[in-house]
């Protein structure tokens, strides 16, 4: 399959590339790991006439933590996440999800930020990137903005993006001591999109109860969804098994599945119920320091 | 449109080319270069038969422009062999049957190459692991671990015997990623 006939440039820093962006307007498209995008181009899903490849740019490919956060450059790999120390060992939760996205392969090519930045909710970052609450740094030809994961994703493949803005960075909290993350996912192979998944993040105080909880969940709406009400229930509750499976229906119900290949809306609505709770329990695990991610 | 005069190194062979923006990789190995030992499977970034290695990383060729490759080193199926001697890929595949219609085996066996320059003695679920991005629709899986297994010892034997040139022996880069 051949894409439309498009312009490519390829600028060497962001100014360049936020000020290409805004001449073309919207007909203009930021080509990053391109692993979503250029299958679109060949299925001519989307037929922009300039790609800017910010793959020339330099030093946009880090991963690392500093001054209390995770910081992901716009051309960091989902391979690095896998590679990262740090990343395995204080974000479960982002390792999970790095490791179920497409295949290895692809995962070499595709970027973290693009992940985002693309809008689509089978991708599986959006829901983590919720669930940590993590935030976007956005450059574009009027300056540089901050927007929280919470309040980025407005639509179905729409975000808060202007077209002259690119996703240069984003930003995690560092976990606080005894906390712990999962993702769970069900896909029908390798490199299919969720059927359903669910984040989860939670921290624990020195009484063994919940003091902080983030849930996303992945491909069960037209965004991804914050499960709003069953991270406020988990509040100074202990993760026993009574109250994760409350947390867990209180994801289901507002999950917004629409029934298709993979499932019908009810089969989807309970299969977060069942991913939610797995996630939880895997989370609270986590946090306990019973598990390690590499046993999962 | 635009078209752009890029360099690509093939097999550590350097090439010139003109080409058009929307130029896959793929089409520019195959139908430019004539190597057509890569190659198109599904055309959708699921099959990994076209699997070339960039700055030794696999990638789905079907799934980048030729000119994002300007300034690259590209290997692909046509250059695991040197002077004439199989790679241990290629001999582990012949030895352990480890194709049957052969059409996924110049990715399987590129995606294998990569995973053994940095690990040599991988275990079968790191091997399924590696490969899971490669569909082989002969289901032939089993053989097709056993072929990197044997090539795994293959390596590994071979830098043993000659310690001096260390993990390099063997159709290996000077560096990888």
């Amino acid at each position: 399959m051949i894409p439309s006939r498009f312009d490519y440039v390829a600028p060497s820093t962001l100014d360049d590339a936020v000020t290409l962006l805004r001449e073309h307007g919207g007909d203009a498209k930021v080509l990053s790991g391109g692993q979503s995008l250029i299958p679109m181009l060949k299925l001519r899903l989307a037929t922009p006439t300039v790609l800017v490849d910010i793959n020339r740019i330099p030093g946009l490919d880090y991963v690392e933590e500093r001054d209390g956060a995770l910081h992901i450059g716009a051309l960091a790999r989902e391979a690095e996440l896998e590679r990262s120390a740090v990343v395995r060992a204080r974000y479960p939760l982002l390792y999970d999800t790095a490791s179920v996205i497409a295949d290895p392969i692809v995962r070499n090519s595709a970027t973290i930020c693009g992940n985002v930045a693309h809008g689509d909710p089978g991708n599986d970052h959006p829901a983590t990137m919720i669930a940590l609450d993590a935030s976007f740094l956005i450059r574009g030809a009027s300056g540089t903005r901050t927007v929280a994961a919470r309040d980025f994703f407005v639509g179905l493949f729409t975000t808060v993006l202007e077209p002259d803005e690119i996703v240069t960075e984003i930003v995690i909290p560092a976990p606080p001591p005894h906390s712990g993350g999962a993702y769970v996912k069900l896909e029908r192979k390798v490199g299919d999109f969720a059927t359903a998944a669910v984040a989860a993040q939670v921290t624990l105080g020195a009484n063994g109860k919940c003091q902080r909880a983030g849930i996303g969940l992945t491909n069960v709406g037209p965004t991804p969804i914050r499960a709003v009400a069953a991270e406020e229930f988990l509040i100074d509750k202990p993760l026993d098994a009574g109250t994760i499976a409350q947390a867990a229906s209180m994801a289901a119900a507002v999950a917004e599945p629409v029934a298709d290949r993979r499932g019908s809306e009810d089969y989807k609505r309970d299969l977060v119920r069942v991913l939610a709770t797995r996630a939880l329990q895997k989370a609270a695990r986590r946090a306990r320091g019973e598990t390690s991610t590499a046993e999962g | 449109m635009s078209t752009h005069n890029i360099t690509v190194t093939v097999n550590g062979q350097t090439h010139t080319a003109e080409v058009e923006s929307r130029l896959l990789l793929v089409h520019l190995i195959r139908d430019t270069l004539r190597l057509t030992g890569t190659h198109i499977g599904c055309d959708t970034t699921h099959c990994g038969a076209c699997t070339v290695l960039v700055d030794d990383r696999p990638v789905k060729s079907c799934t980048v422009f030729a000119v994002q490759a300007d300034g690259h080193a590209i290997r692909t199926v046509e250059g695991l062999e040197q002077g004439g001697t199989l790679h241990p890929v290629q001999a582990g595949f012949k030895e352990e049957h480890g194709l049957q219609c052969g059409y996924c085996t110049p990715g399987m066996m590129m995606t294998a190459a990569a995973l053994l320059e940095h690990n040599t003695n991988p275990t079968e679920a790191e091997i399924r692991q590696a490969i899971s991005g490669n569909l082989c629709r002969c289901t032939g899986y089993v053989n097709i671990v056993k072929a990197i297994q044997h090539a795994a010892g293959a390596i590994r034997a071979a830098n043993a015997a000659t310690p001096a040139h260390g993990v390099a022996a063997v159709g290996e880069p000077a560096t990888t990623a």
